[in-house]
This record gives structure tokens, C-alpha cells and sequence, in this order.
């Protein structure tokens, strides 16, 4: 599935080393990593090991101290709509607690109906504020928005865990769907082993600021 | 099964009431005051004047609020000063008001060494007492309304300037506008859906609050004797006549004006703070 893929069509990373201070110890070093779109790599490793640094940077939140992110081949674009988009852990602070969640859902793109129905979103909802949904309600919503066309990559960082287990399973159940129909490439951060080995084809982890390769994942 | 509808149409009710009786109360009260203000603003002069014959009248038909010792009715008296308060005040809100935003804007957007002069203003300005504040502006311009309004005018942005920083700061960093950048939206879409629907509110709320400030403080300093010359007639002056009558018994004098002046202040900060219930995004449906 992913010799199909022309060269440099991917998301790449090449030799990222970051800090947030001067003083503090290095973060990552000397990272490199590649997504091909239709993989999903779970990026699993303990707390503070630089799972979410390296999620941010491959979204273009974050700017690498050395080293750089590649789409095909060039730099991420700095404006207009991102191919790499990130979905995070906590969606209640995720959409702006001022709009109802229709604004929320159409800020990049207009799903249609299909996809709302697919992510178990209920037309109701669409009236409600943030702060009238759970934050499983709330996370369908952020998953829905930023699986438009333009959309190319998906940084998940640890989008579950707030969760509870059956949301968790129906979730990336959805989720899994329509990334194999749009053949989207996929980062899933977790510290999940079992998620990761469920929905990952193959899992990387973080360990001293490099990345080792583990055995485990399904097939694409 | 009875009990628990009529339960919900209780509540249900309550809830209309609760937004209801906040919308009555902020137009009430705006009533009132806008009524004290233009009513002083437009009144002529000679509304009370100098009348011997009724000097020292204690409060009835004729003068609601008595009259002082030189026969002047002093619910006129009251309403005109505290218009003229009013006026300094809107003068005052309007002053800081404006180089709040703009020094607190500036300062969260600008950051490195503009916010580090801002936040130098502000604890400069806030690490002198108050009143010491507005004796020394007022003092240097020659006391009077000039002096007065000045101090008054440049003395409360520091704290709505706090407030502005703090809410641009957040709000440019939370994840919904970092996400909104990534989904395309330019820096204006940005400012315009997100940033300014956020901060409007709470600055609104804080330039209301700042009148409740700027009309005691005009009000004390005048009391004190830097701020209005004592043939205007402004609460301050007439509080601080009062007090040479109280112990001979005339309490009018200083009972009525003090609670005009104690009733507009927590008009003006009931308001102000009903106003951030109605706005918060988590009670904005109760």
C-alpha cells in the first residue's frame, strides 16, 4: 500500500532537535520521521518524553530549533489552510466557548451530512454552546472539522483519553473510516499501548529524545 | 409523574425570570441615572438660588431635602452636582477607557520590551495611593474643573489596561485561534470572530465599573479641598459644607446628598456587575 506513493509525498520530518530554553535539556534530538499518506504511526513513550513537542512540530505549532518539516518535499505552508491538521486531547478548550457549534463545525469547511451522521452528530446539537455538550460530543465536532478535502495528515494527540471506553471505540471507529476513504496519513499520539496496537500500522516511541521502532500494529 | 412536570414549569419560569429581572434592573437603573444626569445638565442656575427667607429648612413638601443656610433647596442642589460628577466621570471613562485598550492591546500584541514599559506604567501608576495621585495632578493644573478632570481622567487606566493585556494575551493563545490560524483564517478573520467577541465584553463591564471609581474620587478630592471651587455646586463641595452644620443639628444637609451619591455609585456597580453575568458564556442561558 505504501510503495503506491510517489516520492516525497509525505509528511516528513527530518533531523528535528528542539528545547523550549536555552538552559533546559534537549527535548528531541536529531528526530527523524516519515508519514505516508494511509499509514498511521503511534508515537507512544512515558510522560514528558516529547510525544506532544514532536506532535506540535509536525503541525507547524511549534518551529524546530534545528532541522525541518516537510510536505512533498517543501516547508509547511505558514498561511491559509494547513494539509496538517491537529486534533487535541482536550476539546473543551479546543473551540471557542462564545460560538455555537455550528460556527465551530463550518470554520474550515462545510461537512455534510453524511459525516455528521457517520461522527454521531446530532442535528440538535448544532443550536447547542460548548458548554451544553460532554466532551465526547465535543470531540466529534473537533474531529469533524478539520476532516475536510483539503485536509492531507492528521496529528491525534492522545484525542481519546479524556474519553470513556465505549465513546473511545466509536470514535476511532469513525475516525479510522474515513481516514481509510480519504486515504489520510496519521500520527496518533498516546500513551496507550493497546489503542495504539488496535488502530496503528506501525508504533514508534520516544525514549532519550530519539525515536526507536516497536513491533506491533495492524496492517493498513 | 404530576409533581415533576409542574416542577419543570416551575423552573422553567424562573429561569425567564432570572434574565428577565436583570434586564429590568439594568434599564431601571439607567433610567435613574440618565435621568439625574441630564435633569442636573440642563438645569438653569437660578433652580436654586439664594433665598434668606427659607434658609435651614428641614426636609418637607416644599424642599424634598431641605434647604441649606443660605435657602438653597438642596435636592437641586444634589441632583445638579452630582450631574456635574456624572460629566467628570464620562470624561474620565472616556479618557482611560481609551488608553487602556490601546496600551493593553499593544502590549499583548507588540510584547518584549512595549510590555515591559506598559506593565512599568501600570505599577508606577498603581504603586502610588490614589488620592495621592489625584492631589498631585490636580494640584499641578491649578486645582479647579480643569485640574480635577485631569487627574481624575489620567489616573484610572492602569487597571482596565491589566484587564485588556490579560484577556488579548489569553485569548491569542488559546487552541481555538491557533487552530482557527491553521484552518486558514487571516489575522483579521482572527481579530474580528474570536478576539474581539471575547474582550469587548469584559472591557465594556470595565469601563462601566470605572465610573463608580471617577465620581468618588472627584467627589473626595473635592471634599478635601483640591478639587472644585466651592461655588460650584458639586456633591464634594456640599458634603464638605455639611460637615461645618451636622453638629448644630442640620443632619439634611448631609444625609440626603450622601445617599444620592452612595445610591448612584452602586447603580453604577450593580450595573457593571450584572452586566458581566449577562455576558459570561456560562451563565448566558440561565
Amino acid at each position: 500500500m505504501q510503495s503506491e506513493t510517489g516520492k516525497g509525498m509525505a509528511l516528513e520530518a527530518r533531523h528535528i532537535s528542539f528545547r523550549y530554553r536555552k538552559q533546559k535539556d534537549w527535548i528531541l534530538k536529531d528526530v527523524s520521521l516519515t508519514v505516508e499518506p494511509g499509514e498511521r504511526v503511534g508515537l507512544t513513550g512515558p510522560s514528558g518524553c516529547g510525544k506532544s513537542t514532536l506532535a506540535k512540530i509536525l503541525a507547524g505549532y511549534e518551529e524546530p530549533l534545528e532541522g525541518e518539516v516537510l510536505l512533498d518535499g517543501s516547508l509547511l505552508p505558514k498561511k491559509g489552510y494547513c494539509p496538517v491538521q491537529m486534533i487535541y486531547q482536550h476539546p473543551e478548550q479546543a473551540v471557542n466557548p462564545r460560538w455555537r457549534m455550528e460556527k465551530i463545525l463550518c470554520e474550515g469547511w462545510i461537512p455534510d451530512e453524511k459525516l455528521l451522521e457517520d461522527m454521531g452528530i446530532e442535528r440538535e446539537w448544532l443550536r447547542r454552546w460548548p458548554s451544553e455538550l460532554s466532551g465526547g460530543e465535543l470531540q466529534r465536532f473537533c474531529i469533524a472539522r478539520v476532516l475536510g478535502p483539503r485536509t492531507r495528515f492528521l496529528i491525534c494527540d492522545e484525542i481519546s483519553t479524556m474519553l470513556d471506553v465505549i465513546t473511545q471505540a466509536q470514535i476511532w471507529q469513525k475516525v479510522l473510516e474515513l481516514a481509510r476513504k480519504q486515504r489520510l496519513g496519521m500520527l496518533v499520539v498516546t500513551h496507550n499501548m493497546a489503542l495504539a496496537e488496535k488502530v496503528c500500522t506501525r508504533i514508534l516511541s520516544i525514549h532519550d529524545c530519539s525515536l526507536t521502532s516497536i513491533n506491533g500494529g495492524i496492517a493498513g | 409523574m404530576e409533581r415533576t412536570v409542574s416542577d419543570r414549569v416551575f423552573f422553567h419560569r424562573l429561569k425567564i425570570n432570572t434574565r428577565t429581572r436583570v434586564m429590568v434592573f439594568l434599564c431601571l437603573a439607567a433610567v435613574y441615572l440618565l435621568g439625574i444626569f441630564f435633569w442636573g445638565l440642563f438645569m438653569p442656575e437660578r433652580a436654586f438660588e439664594v433665598n434668606y427667607t427659607d434658609k435651614l429648612l428641614p426636609p418637607g413638601a416644599g424642599h424634598l431635602f431641605g434647604t441649606d443656610f443660605m435657602g438653597r433647596d438642596m435636592l437641586l442642589r444634589s441632583v445638579k452636582g452630582l450631574s456635574v460628577s456624572m460629566v467628570i466621570a464620562f470624561l474620565a471613562a472616556g479618557v482611560g477607557s481609551v488608553i487602556a485598550l490601546a496600551a493593553g492591546v499593544a502590549a499583548a500584541v507588540l510584547g518584549g520590551r512595549v510590555d515591559g514599559f506598559v506593565n512599568w506604567c501600570v505599577d508606577l501608576c498603581m504603586g502610588i495611593p490614589h488620592l495621592v495621585l489625584l492631589i498631585l495632578i490636580s494640584f499641578m493644573l491649578g486645582r479647579g474643573e480643569r485640574g480635577v478632570t485631569a487627574a481624575v481622567a489620567l489616573t484610572h487606566w492602569p487597571e482596565l489596561t491589566r484587564v485588556v493585556r490579560s484577556e488579548v494575551l489569553g485569548v491569542r493563545s488559546s487552541q481555538y485561534v491557533l487552530a482557527a490560524y491553521k484552518m486558514g483564517k487571516s489575522r483579521l478573520s482572527v481579530a474580528w470572530n474570536h478576539v474581539i467577541p471575547h474582550v469587548l465584553p469584559v472591557y465594556v463591564t470595565g469601563v462601566i465599573l470605572l465610573f463608580p471609581h471617577a465620581i468618588m474620587h472627584e467627589a473626595s478630592i473635592t471634599f478635601l479641598g483640591f478639587g472644585l471651587p466651592a461655588d460650584k455646586p458639586a456633591i464634594g463641595v456640599i458634603l464638605s459644607e455639611s460637615m461645618k452644620y451636622i453638629a448644630s443639628g442640620n443632619w439634611w444637609l448631609a444625609l440626603f446628598p450622601g445617599i444620592m451619591l452612595l445610591t448612584a455609585i452602586m447603580l453604577f456597580d450593580a450595573i457593571g456587575e450584572n452586566l458581566k453575568k449577562l455576558w459570561n458564556p456560562d451563565n448566558g442561558n440561565e
